[in-house]
């Protein structure tokens, strides 16, 4: 080790923004450092500035920000500190640093590769622009990478194009091309943000192995908590451009100190949270559903006697079957997307439904929206005097039954019209279905914004005049509209930040008890969904693998896909880390590596649901043996 | 890739075969045909057309037959390079073309070529300094290129030569040239007359150009993978070159389709007005004087042109983009 101690040096730093003429400061006086091999975690909300501070080490702020003061001091391998905060933008000092001494990977590994240059090619453009090598031997180096971030057959990866590799793979094309060059440092800023949690967890154990390989250390940029507890040695916790606290990970864990922090760390839900228990938002968002209450009229009774709200049947979609035509190439065997699913909803329950992406349930969720049109099944809709097949609805009946299932969407941006007030948004489904005066229309909108906690003075802004937070309010407001029985919520609060995300869960549930509300709530994440639902459906590949009542599910996994679901999700805990032995393998999320009992087709001999008592079910073949399915 | 190009040629074939029955719908539709025209003109000059010769042709062209006969006729002339006949120049339909399209050619191409090594240049410069003056000014002289309608500029680059240098512009070549054989002189004397149709043809083109070229690249600028390009240590010209440079090509090549036809139709009012001897005056009369297999031919060349165009720029974009080569076979 060279005689300086750490890499990185940051001393009250100060970034501003030039914004309508004057300077903003979004970075004040930020003083960190980052030893030589470590990890150091930079946490913080969306807007806090983390962002920022490592676009001020690479010397890639955007052209109206730059460093106001302090200093940024690199110190290489055995080389004179270098004074980053006063180079030139784009000069040959900081440019020799940057993919030379200082490797970087960012969120969204699609849009990070060039799309027209095969992966081989970028990385190799970084070897070559630092190190003097002749053209066979930088091909050579670069497929030795290649293997070393975990592809397979390197020189076929060589020369494949960023959109042929999963977001996995190309997160490791991206680790490939930000080592090559041995840096010391590596930038990570939300590496695993877009992933899945078990290809999450693989990219994290790659970071950490190709850490102890290379020695180098790295600066990881983040909102997740589990995420930091699994992979930091030092935590910085950064909160409006200021650092709130910072000290080893074990004494952020274990012993918070600032508001702020012990603030995140109770608005995180977790595994362990008692029933009923609820999250506390950093900033409460009060609600008032009473004006709404009235309005919506005698609910049906709910309880386990009575039908079922919604009874999916053998729902199966298929895309992509074009076939042969007339000079067409081969036909192309169609992906089976929803695979012959059944599953009910109970009246009044909050279903969740888990699965990582790819395996079907946002599919799911639109075909039981009938915004998607299924292969074959039926989707029964108890309306109070018997059963309705929403499939076969059409025309004004249709029409009559859309305001009982509704909508939320994930994308708070772009699911509401940039061009219309929030008075419109809300207003429109009513006009839409001609229900009420314009008076009564405008008095249910307002009621609709008190229940979501917003300030009905709000009714004439445009959604751009309001945080992420706030316009899913407003999707929530407008999905509430029409006096729904069901809602769908397909990852309402995965583009949210950990503090509003609390605020929006908490508001979902309060509305589902005031109102009587049944959800289906669709989600990646397995803590939220915990937090949410009573029963739990686990998707994989267009299945659904086991449903369960939420706390069997948790404590009595059966499918081994849930199990490894369940053990890829990071805890925000130090007595908990990932067991990244077991997650790297990635052997379970694929479908082929189960064990024999859980393969194969549906039908006799094969595939069925086995009843493992108290509504838990589990698909498997019934020769399935009771050990494997306690595990 | 070659299941890809042969099913692309093939899908030419009936939107060709729609194509010719539309214009020769579209030629039919006025009321009267070339030789009532022709009848009715001599005779508002006083003077007795030769009806019998008017006749003979009508038969000899099969006027009398009902038109799918007619269009057949004219459709299966193609395959055997009958063109059919130009009645207004009283020569077959390829040797009334034949003449002007390599003048054609020639100025289209250069005006291209101008278009381009202006336009290009000045887009990047324009998107890579954003909001500066450059921006501003260069932005300001490529609207007034597309605000000025081509003949008006023809008509001040006239009147300005004219008063300020003696100059007469107009035309491609000195007068003595006029249906000589090709020689170094006449190619000097028509080298020395392009360049005033190219800048004038070129300006509004040159503008919409540098606007796309300019918008494009932003968008490009905007992206990921050039944060990814600068992170790695690549100098800003040849993360520029080598990633959203490239990137935004992709719409040049789909444009290609467009290009061609306009090689060959050229800016017809520029040439009426510098009377260069290009092929836009020649269908413009020919649309007047209902001649009509001159005109049939000539649109039909221009749909052939469109047609061959979209092919290349299809496969010049499957090879230059992967995602395209690589996907379009696949279903996603």
């Amino acid at each position: 080790m060279a005689g300086v101690a750490e890499v990185l040096r940051i001393e009250d730093l100060r970034i501003a923004f030039a914004l309508h003429g004057h300077d903003n400061e979004v970075v004040r006086g930020v003083s960190f450092r980052i030893p030589r091999g470590r990890t150091v975690a930079l946490v913080g909300e969306s807007g806090s500035g983390k962002s920022v501070i490592s676009q001020a080490v690479m010397g890639l702020l955007p052209r109206n920000g730059r460093v106001s003061g302090g200093r940024i001091t690199f110190h290489g391998d055995g080389e004179a500190p270098v004074e980053i905060a006063g180079l030139a933008r784009d000069g040959p000092t900081i440019r020799r640093l940057r993919g030379g001494h200082i490797g970087m990977i960012f969120q969204e590994p699609m849009s990070s590769l060039s799309p027209v240059h095969t992966i081989g090619n970028q990385i190799q453009e970084a070897l070559q622009l630092h190190r003097k090598v002749a053209r066979g031997e930088a091909r050579a180096t670069t497929e030795r990478m290649l293997k070393l971030v975990g592809f397979k057959r390197p020189q076929r990866a060589y020369d494949m194009y960023a959109f042929e590799l999963s977001g996995g793979l190309r997160q490791r094309a991206m680790l490939a091309m930000a080592l090559i060059c041995r840096p010391a440092l590596l930038i990570a800023d939300e590496p695993t943000t877009a992933l899945d949690v078990t290809i999450q967890a693989q990219v994290l154990k790659l970071m950490k192995d190709l850490q102890q390989e290379f020695g180098m250390a790295i600066l990881l940029i983040t909102h997740d908590l589990g995420v930091v507890a699994n992979m930091a040695d030092e935590v910085v916790v950064i909160y409006q451009g200021r650092i709130m606290e910072a000290g080893t990970a074990q004494a952020i864990f274990r012993d918070p100190r600032h508001p702020y922090l012990k603030a995140l760390l109770k608005a995180l839900p977790h595994f362990d949270m008692a029933e009923g228990q609820r999250l506390t938002p950093l900033r409460e968002a009060k609600a008032n559903t009473q004006a709404l209450t009235g309005a919506a009229g005698p609910r049906l009774p709910a309880g386990p006697e009575t039908p079922p709200l919604l009874r999916i049947e053998a729902v199966r979609k298929s895309y992509g079957t074009r076939h042969g035509g007339w000079l067409a190439g081969p036909a192309h065997e169609g992906v089976v997307v929803v695979d012959d699913v059944s599953f009910d909803i109970r009246r009044g329950e909050c279903l969740g439904l888990v699965g990582e992406s790819g395996s079907g349930k946002t599919t799911l969720g639109k075909l039981i929206m009938r915004a998607v049109t299924p292969d074959r099944g039926r989707v029964l809709f108890e309306d109070g005097d018997g059963p309705v097949d929403v499939l076969a609805l059409g025309g004004a009946q249709l029409d009559a039954f859309r305001p009982r299932m509704q909508m939320i969407f994930q994308d708070p941006v772009s699911s509401l019209s940039p061009r219309m007030t929030v008075l419109n948004i809300l207003r429109e489904p009513m006009q839409i279905h001609d229900l009420g005066t314009p008076a009564e229309q405008k008095a249910r909108v307002v009621a609709l914004m008190r229940a979501v906690g917003l300030d009905p003075r709000f009714l004439n802004r445009y959604p751009h005049s309001f945080s992420g937070g706030q316009r899913q309010r407003i999707g929530i407001a407008r999905a509430l509209a029409l006096n729904p029985d069901l809602i769908v919520c397909d990852e309402p609060v995965s583009a949210l930040d950990v503090s509003v995300q609390a605020q929006v869960l908490n508001l979902l549930k309060d509305l589902q008890r005031d109102l009587g509300l049944t959800y289906l709530f669709i989600s990646h994440n397995l803590a939220v969904v915990d937090y949410m639902a009573d029963r739990i459906a686990v998707m994989a590949q267009g299945r659904i693998v086991e449903i369960a009542p939420r706390r069997a599910l948790f404590e009595r996994p059966a499918h081994p896909y849930t199990r490894a679901l369940l053990k890829a999700v990071p805890f925000a805990d130090l007595d908990r880390p990932l067991d990244f032995d077991l997650v790297a393998r990635g052997e379970v999320s694929e479908g082929g590596r189960w064990p024999e009992a859980f393969r194969g087709e549906r039908g006799p001999g094969g595939l069925s649901e086995i009843a493992l008592g108290d509504g838990h079910f589990v698909l498997a073949r019934a020769s399935v043996d009771a050990r494997e399915l306690v595990g | 890739m070659l299941r890809y190009i042969i099913r692309r040629v093939l899908i030419m074939v009936p939107t060709l075969v729609v194509t010719s029955m539309l214009i020769f719908t579209l030629i039919q539709l006025p009321p009267g045909d070339y030789f009532e025209t022709y009848v009715a003109e001599m005779q508002a000059q006083g003077e007795r057309a030769d009806l019998s010769r008017v006749a003979f042709l009508k038969k000899e062209y099969g006027f009398d037959k009902p038109p799918v006969e007619r269009y057949l006729r004219w459709v299966g002339g193609f395959f055997v390079g009958d063109y059919g006949y130009s009645f207004e120049y009283q020569l077959p339909v390829s040797e009334v073309v034949g003449d002007r399209l390599y003048l054609t050619v020639l100025v289209s191409f250069a005006t291209i070529l101008f278009t381009w090594a202006v336009a290009f240049p000045i887009g990047i410069y324009s998107a890579t300094h954003q909001y500066s003056w450059g921006d501003y000014g260069l932005t300001f002289l490529g609207l007034i290129g597309i605000a000025i309608p081509h003949f008006l500029l023809a008509l001040v680059f006239m009147y300005f030569a004219n008063v300020w240098f003696g100059l007469s512009i107009g035309g491609l070549m000195d007068p003595q040239y006029f249906n000589q054989p090709l020689s170094w002189a006449k190619v000097g004397s028509i080298l020395h007359h392009l360049w005033i149709p190219v800048i004038i043809i070129g300006a509004g083109g040159t503008g919409s150009m540098i606007r796309a070229v300019r918008a494009n690249l932003l968008d490009e600028l905007q992206k990921q993978y050039v944060t990814t390009a600068r992170a790695k240590g690549l100098s800003p010209f040849k993360t520029l070159m080598k990633y959203p440079f490239r990137m935004s090509l992709n719409f040049f090549i789909s444009d290609i389709g467009s290009v061609l036809p306009s090689v060959v139709s050229g800016a017809e009012l520029v040439a009426i007005v510098l009377s260069l001897q290009t092929t836009g005056p020649l269908l413009i009369r020919a649309l007047q004087a209902q001649d009509m297999y001159l005109a049939g031919s000539f649109l039909m060349f221009l749909a052939l042109l469109t047609v061959i165009g979209v092919l290349i720029s299809d496969i010049a974009l499957a090879f230059l983009d992967p995602r395209i080569r690589l996907q379009g076979a696949s279903t996603k």
